[in-house]
Protein backbone atom coordinates (compact mmCIF):
# COMPACT_ATOMS: atom_id res chain seq x y z
CA UNK A 1 0.00 0.00 0.00
CA UNK A 2 2.74 2.45 0.97
CA UNK A 3 5.51 0.26 2.35
CA UNK A 4 8.12 2.05 0.19
CA UNK A 5 7.65 5.22 2.29
CA UNK A 6 9.63 3.69 5.19
CA UNK A 7 12.86 3.01 3.18
CA UNK A 8 12.31 6.37 1.40
CA UNK A 9 12.20 8.10 4.80
CA UNK A 10 15.37 6.27 5.82
CA UNK A 11 16.98 7.36 2.53
CA UNK A 12 16.30 11.04 3.37
CA UNK A 13 17.96 10.63 6.79
CA UNK A 14 20.99 8.68 5.46
CA UNK A 15 21.49 11.20 2.63
CA UNK A 16 21.65 14.07 5.15
CA UNK A 17 24.01 12.04 7.38
CA UNK A 18 26.22 11.28 4.33
CA UNK A 19 26.45 15.00 3.46
CA UNK A 20 27.48 15.84 7.04
CA UNK A 21 30.11 13.05 7.15
CA UNK A 22 31.42 14.06 3.72
CA UNK A 23 31.92 17.67 4.76
CA UNK A 24 33.72 16.55 7.95
CA UNK A 25 36.00 14.23 5.96
CA UNK A 26 36.82 17.07 3.58
CA UNK A 27 37.60 19.35 6.52
CA UNK A 28 39.96 16.74 8.04
CA UNK A 29 41.73 16.18 4.67
CA UNK A 30 42.09 19.94 4.19
CA UNK A 31 43.97 20.21 7.51
CA UNK A 32 46.51 17.53 6.50
CA UNK A 33 49.66 18.33 4.45
CA UNK A 34 49.15 17.62 0.70
CA UNK A 35 51.21 14.39 0.64
CA UNK A 36 49.47 12.93 3.70
CA UNK A 37 46.03 13.96 2.42
CA UNK A 38 46.66 12.21 -0.91
CA UNK A 39 47.78 9.02 0.87
CA UNK A 40 44.80 9.12 3.25
CA UNK A 41 42.34 9.72 0.43
CA UNK A 42 43.75 6.94 -1.78
CA UNK A 43 44.31 4.33 0.96
CA UNK A 44 40.76 3.36 1.86
CA UNK A 45 37.22 4.29 0.81
CA UNK A 46 35.87 6.96 3.16
CA UNK A 47 32.83 6.29 5.36
CA UNK A 48 30.83 8.69 3.19
CA UNK A 49 31.45 6.55 0.09
CA UNK A 50 30.17 3.48 1.96
CA UNK A 51 27.13 5.49 3.05
CA UNK A 52 26.52 6.29 -0.63
CA UNK A 53 26.08 2.54 -1.29
CA UNK A 54 23.22 2.56 1.25
CA UNK A 55 21.74 5.74 -0.26
CA UNK A 56 21.78 4.23 -3.76
CA UNK A 57 20.10 1.03 -2.55
CA UNK A 58 17.44 2.88 -0.56
CA UNK A 59 16.66 5.57 -3.18
CA UNK A 60 16.74 3.12 -6.11
CA UNK A 61 14.64 0.54 -4.31
CA UNK A 62 12.11 3.12 -3.12
CA UNK A 63 11.80 4.63 -6.63
CA UNK A 64 11.15 1.24 -8.26
CA UNK A 65 8.70 0.24 -5.51
CA UNK A 66 6.86 3.55 -5.87
CA UNK A 67 6.53 2.73 -9.57
CA UNK A 68 5.03 -0.65 -8.61
CA UNK A 69 2.48 1.14 -6.38
CA UNK A 70 1.59 3.53 -9.23
CA UNK A 71 1.20 0.45 -11.49
CA UNK A 72 -1.26 -1.09 -9.00
CA UNK A 73 -3.18 2.20 -8.60
CA UNK A 74 -2.15 2.64 -4.95
CA UNK A 75 -0.31 5.92 -5.58
CA UNK A 76 -2.14 8.62 -7.57
CA UNK A 77 -1.05 12.08 -8.78
CA UNK A 78 -3.78 13.90 -6.81
CA UNK A 79 -4.32 14.55 -3.09
CA UNK A 80 -4.00 12.58 -0.77
CA UNK A 81 -1.71 10.74 -3.29
CA UNK A 82 -2.25 7.38 -1.54
CA UNK A 83 -5.61 5.79 -2.34
CA UNK A 84 -5.55 4.06 1.07
CA UNK A 85 -5.42 7.46 2.80
CA UNK A 86 -8.93 8.33 1.56
CA UNK A 87 -10.63 5.79 3.81
CA UNK A 88 -9.94 5.40 7.59
CA UNK A 89 -10.14 1.58 7.47
CA UNK A 90 -7.69 1.45 4.55
CA UNK A 91 -5.45 3.97 6.32
CA UNK A 92 -5.20 1.70 9.37
CA UNK A 93 -4.31 -1.24 7.11
CA UNK A 94 -1.74 0.91 5.29
CA UNK A 95 -0.09 1.99 8.55
CA UNK A 96 -0.02 -1.62 9.72
CA UNK A 97 1.65 -2.67 6.44
CA UNK A 98 4.17 0.17 6.73
CA UNK A 99 5.08 -0.89 10.27
CA UNK A 100 5.58 -4.54 9.27
CA UNK A 101 6.57 -4.85 5.58
CA UNK A 102 8.02 -1.32 5.28
CA UNK A 103 10.16 -1.55 8.41
CA UNK A 104 11.33 -5.06 7.41
CA UNK A 105 12.34 -3.74 3.96
CA UNK A 106 14.35 -0.89 5.50
CA UNK A 107 16.01 -3.27 7.99
CA UNK A 108 16.81 -5.84 5.26
CA UNK A 109 18.46 -3.25 2.99
CA UNK A 110 20.40 -1.78 5.93
CA UNK A 111 21.45 -5.30 6.95
CA UNK A 112 22.73 -6.13 3.45
CA UNK A 113 24.63 -2.81 3.40
CA UNK A 114 26.11 -3.50 6.86
CA UNK A 115 27.45 -6.87 5.63
CA UNK A 116 28.88 -5.21 2.49
CA UNK A 117 30.57 -2.47 4.58
CA UNK A 118 31.95 -5.02 7.08
CA UNK A 119 33.38 -7.25 4.30
CA UNK A 120 34.87 -4.16 2.61
CA UNK A 121 36.50 -3.09 5.91
CA UNK A 122 38.03 -6.56 6.41
CA UNK A 123 39.45 -6.52 2.85
CA UNK A 124 40.86 -2.99 3.38
CA UNK A 125 42.45 -4.04 6.68
CA UNK A 126 44.07 -7.11 5.07
CA UNK A 127 45.38 -4.94 2.22
CA UNK A 128 46.85 -2.41 4.68
CA UNK A 129 48.43 -5.19 6.79
CA UNK A 130 49.94 -6.83 3.66
CA UNK A 131 51.42 -3.55 2.40
CA UNK A 132 52.86 -2.77 5.86
CA UNK A 133 54.36 -6.28 6.02
CA UNK A 134 55.93 -5.86 2.55
CA UNK A 135 57.33 -2.45 3.54
CA UNK A 136 58.87 -3.78 6.77
CA UNK A 137 60.34 -6.80 4.93
CA UNK A 138 61.90 -4.62 2.22
CA UNK A 139 63.29 -2.27 4.91
CA UNK A 140 64.88 -5.24 6.70
CA UNK B 1 8.15 -12.56 -11.51
CA UNK B 2 8.92 -8.90 -10.78
CA UNK B 3 11.47 -9.97 -8.16
CA UNK B 4 13.05 -12.51 -10.52
CA UNK B 5 13.42 -10.01 -13.39
CA UNK B 6 14.92 -7.38 -11.05
CA UNK B 7 17.37 -9.91 -9.57
CA UNK B 8 18.52 -10.88 -13.09
CA UNK B 9 18.97 -7.16 -13.94
CA UNK B 10 20.97 -6.68 -10.71
CA UNK B 11 23.20 -9.71 -11.46
CA UNK B 12 23.81 -8.57 -15.06
CA UNK B 13 24.74 -5.02 -13.95
CA UNK B 14 27.03 -6.35 -11.21
CA UNK B 15 28.83 -8.67 -13.65
CA UNK B 16 29.33 -5.81 -16.16
CA UNK B 17 30.50 -3.51 -13.32
CA UNK B 18 32.98 -6.19 -12.14
CA UNK B 19 34.36 -6.73 -15.67
CA UNK B 20 34.92 -2.98 -16.08
CA UNK B 21 36.27 -2.45 -12.51
CA UNK B 22 38.10 -0.55 -11.09
CA UNK B 23 36.98 2.04 -13.69
CA UNK B 24 33.37 3.06 -13.10
CA UNK B 25 33.02 6.16 -15.20
CA UNK B 26 29.57 5.13 -16.39
CA UNK B 27 28.33 4.66 -12.80
CA UNK B 28 27.31 1.03 -13.30
CA UNK B 29 27.87 0.52 -9.56
CA UNK B 30 25.02 2.96 -8.88
CA UNK B 31 22.72 1.13 -11.30
CA UNK B 32 23.48 -2.29 -9.80
CA UNK B 33 22.95 -0.99 -6.24
CA UNK B 34 19.58 0.45 -7.30
CA UNK B 35 18.50 -2.94 -8.64
CA UNK B 36 19.87 -4.78 -5.57
CA UNK B 37 17.98 -2.39 -3.27
CA UNK B 38 14.72 -3.04 -5.15
CA UNK B 39 15.42 -6.80 -5.20
CA UNK B 40 15.89 -6.93 -1.42
CA UNK B 41 12.69 -4.92 -0.88
CA UNK B 42 10.67 -7.14 -3.24
CA UNK B 43 12.16 -10.22 -1.56
CA UNK B 44 10.85 -9.01 1.82
CA UNK B 45 7.48 -8.33 0.17
CA UNK B 46 7.50 -11.88 -1.27
CA UNK B 47 8.28 -13.38 2.15
CA UNK B 48 5.28 -11.56 3.68
CA UNK B 49 3.08 -12.69 0.76
CA UNK B 50 4.25 -16.28 1.23
CA UNK B 51 3.43 -16.15 4.97
CA UNK B 52 -0.05 -14.91 4.05
CA UNK B 53 -0.81 -17.16 1.05
CA UNK B 54 1.28 -20.27 1.83
CA UNK B 55 1.40 -22.70 -1.15
CA UNK B 56 -0.87 -20.50 -3.32
CA UNK B 57 2.08 -18.09 -3.57
CA UNK B 58 3.86 -20.56 -5.91
CA UNK B 59 0.83 -21.12 -8.14
CA UNK B 60 -0.12 -17.71 -9.52
CA UNK B 61 -2.72 -17.22 -12.27
CA UNK B 62 -1.16 -16.90 -15.77
CA UNK B 63 -2.71 -13.41 -16.16
CA UNK B 64 -1.11 -12.28 -12.86
CA UNK B 65 2.25 -13.71 -13.93
CA UNK B 66 2.09 -11.84 -17.24
CA UNK B 67 1.17 -8.61 -15.46
CA UNK B 68 4.04 -9.10 -12.99
CA UNK B 69 6.44 -9.80 -15.88
CA UNK B 70 5.40 -6.54 -17.60
CA UNK B 71 5.81 -4.74 -14.28
CA UNK B 72 9.29 -6.24 -13.79
CA UNK B 73 10.43 -5.24 -17.28
CA UNK B 74 8.97 -1.76 -16.81
CA UNK B 75 10.74 -1.42 -13.45
CA UNK B 76 14.04 -2.41 -15.09
CA UNK B 77 13.41 0.16 -17.84
CA UNK B 78 12.66 2.84 -15.23
CA UNK B 79 15.90 1.97 -13.43
CA UNK B 80 17.79 2.41 -16.72
CA UNK B 81 16.08 5.78 -17.32
CA UNK B 82 17.05 7.00 -13.81
CA UNK B 83 20.64 5.78 -14.37
CA UNK B 84 20.78 7.49 -17.79
CA UNK B 85 19.54 10.76 -16.24
CA UNK B 86 22.27 10.51 -13.54
CA UNK B 87 24.96 9.81 -16.18
CA UNK B 88 23.81 12.71 -18.37
CA UNK B 89 23.61 15.13 -15.42
CA UNK B 90 27.01 14.12 -13.99
CA UNK B 91 28.44 13.83 -17.54
CA UNK B 92 31.56 11.85 -16.46
CA UNK B 93 33.15 11.92 -19.93
CA UNK B 94 32.36 15.61 -20.44
CA UNK B 95 30.59 14.79 -23.72
CA UNK B 96 27.53 16.97 -23.10
CA UNK B 97 29.63 19.84 -21.76
CA UNK B 98 31.89 19.70 -24.82
CA UNK B 99 28.93 19.51 -27.19
CA UNK B 100 27.12 22.42 -25.55
CA UNK B 101 30.19 24.67 -25.31
CA UNK B 102 31.14 23.80 -28.92
CA UNK B 103 27.64 24.73 -30.11
CA UNK B 104 27.62 28.06 -28.27
CA UNK B 105 31.00 29.11 -29.73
Amino acid sequence: MACFLVPAGEAIVTTIVTKVIESREKAVLAKLPDSEAETAASHKPAISSKMKWLNNMLWGGSALLMFEHIWHGEVVPWFPFLTAAADPADTAEMLSEMSTVGVSMALAVTGVWAVMAAVSSVIEKRKTDDSEKTESESAA
Amino acid sequence: MTLLITVFAAITCTVVWYVKAPADKMRLGTLSLMYWGASVMWLVDAVFEYIEQKDAFFAPEPADMLNDAFLGLSAVALGLVIWLAIVLIKDPKGVLKAALTHKSE
